[in-house]
């Protein structure tokens, strides 16, 4: 790992140390006591997870345009885009998980079919099925194959959100009260931007690593496939390493 | 030859193909019919008739949706037999027409299960609806059309993958659930009669200008993935 990259890594453990830290010593919620404070981790992960997607359909468009113009480029957007889309799925998971949990505790209830819900669960279904596809598609046609499905989860996502909010507005459900934090207390806001900052830089950091680890991957099996036209092997794992 | 006669001949062809064997339309008809009888069984359709009018929309669309997946592989199993598809890919038409002749191929022959399905459904399941049916009319094609013509652009993409039956539904189902939702919600509202479908159509509108843009714009990328 380069200097910079460890200095990056002590930087966000740091930031997310103050992260929790605010977390911790902001005020007590009203009604609903210590238990508010999962909050801190669901909303910077929800948010960012609608992020992440964004990099990566547009990894996918300049891998598309780089396919026939330019290769190590292309390869690289390639290698970005799953990193993206990977830590989009990471993320949504978390959010989904620290949801259900606060949702038990808060409401009584795991899961309710509301609005924002369904929207986020959609979004996670949406990027496991790019992933399969990266998984189950034929060698030389993974990466044009999963940057087209990439761009049409991106143009879902907001088709999505919309036709779910107006199915929920249309038919609202009882169960559902509370939960909305369009409005938090002033003294809380400074925890909530740090824990932001902090799960931003560190999904950042996620993806540089696997973007790192992907591209190291493309280089080995490009030198092993130069390994069956030559005696070039040695040198390339040389320069893979 | 212009667009609209490339279109034509792909659609005439597969037309054809269909005409002598017609395997996609019997597999499917006989799925679809094994579907509502199945979902009969998981709740007693002519003891509650107004549970009925609620949820029957959705199961016609499960049941529609269930069925064209049967048939979207082999619309595309088809072309690689002495690799057609090859020389689909060296002829000069353009690559988007060979895609919207398939699509509209597979629009009819979805549509023409429904128009023996709806009867059947409305027999079996006891159906009364309480709103204006000839709404139907403007829904099922459109909710059809939205989801053949990502169906179809899917099937294309998952053709050359190692298990392309499981691969098609984990794509297309999560791409397609706006598009289910709408045509589920306004099939309902015609059923029931107790809200307009009017919003939902609007959306399956938008969704199906949105994807089918796409998909025409991007098939000559999947066509030539290798």
């Amino acid at each position: 790992m380069p200097k910079w990259a460890l200095a990056y890594f002590g930087l966000t453990l740091v930031v997310m140390a103050y992260g929790f830290y605010a977390a911790m010593v902001a005020p007590k919620e009203a009604t609903m006591g210590n238990l508010y404070r999962v909050f801190f981790y669901h909303l910077p992960h929800t948010i960012l997870s609608f992020v992440f997607p964004y990099l990566n359909c547009g990894a996918s468009f300049l891998y598309l345009y780089w396919r026939s113009r330019n290769v190590e480029r292309a390869a690289a957007a390639d290698a970005f885009a799953l990193a993206s889309a990977e830590i989009t799925v990471l993320y949504a998971s978390i959010g989904l998980a620290t949801g259900m949990l606060w949702g038990r505790a808060a409401w009584g209830i795991w899961w309710a079919w509301d609005a924002r819900m369904t929207t986020y669960l959609l979004l996670w279904l949406l990027y496991v099925s790019y992933l399969l596809v990266r998984r189950f598609s034929a060698t030389g046609q993974t990466a044009v194959i999963s940057a087209v499905l990439a761009i049409f989860a991106a143009i879902d996502v907001p088709i999505c959100f919309m036709s779910i909010r107006w199915w929920r507005t249309q038919h609202p459900s009882a169960v559902f009260g509370g939960g909305d934090n369009s409005g938090i207390d002033p003294s809380m806001v400074p925890a909530v931007l740090w824990n932001m900052l902090a799960w931003a830089m560190w999904g950042g950091f996620l993806i540089g690593m696997r973007y790192a680890i992907e591209r190291r991957r493309q280089r080995l099996s490009n030198a092993h496939a130069l390994g069956f036209l030559g005696d070039e092997i040695p040198q390339a794992f040389q320069e893979a390493r | 030859m212009n667009y609209a006669q490339h279109v034509l001949t792909h659609l005439r062809k597969d037309l054809r193909l269909e005409w002598r064997t017609k395997d996609s339309i019997n597999g499917m008809l006989f799925f679809a019919l094994l579907v509502v009888v199945v979902l009969a069984m998981a709740f007693d359709p002519a003891s509650y008739p107004t549970m009925t009018r609620q949820i029957s929309g959705g199961l016609l669309c499960v049941a529609v949706l269930f069925a064209a997946m049967t048939a979207l592989n082999q619309s595309w199993a088809r072309e690689t037999h002495n690799n057609v598809l090859d020389a689909h890919r060296l002829s000069a038409a353009p690559a988007s027409a060979l895609f919207v002749g398939k699509a509209l191929a597979n629009f009819l022959f979805v549509m023409a299960v429904e128009v023996v399905l709806a009867p059947i459904f409305t027999v079996f399941y006891n159906l009364h609806p309480l709103g204006e049916t000839w709404k139907l009319l403007i829904i099922l094609p459109l909710g059809t059309w939205a989801l053949v013509v990502n169906g179809t652009f899917f099937a294309a993409l998952s053709l050359r993958s190692r298990n392309r039956e499981t691969l098609l539904p984990l794509v297309l189902l999560p791409i397609s659930m706006p598009a289910l939702l709408a045509m589920i919600q306004a099939t309902t509202a015609v059923l029931t009669g107790e809200f307009e479908p009017i919003l939902w159509i609007k959306v399956l509108v938008a969704y199906v200008i949105v994807f089918t843009t796409a998909c025409v714009l991007l098939f000559q990328t999947i066509l030539s993935a290798d």
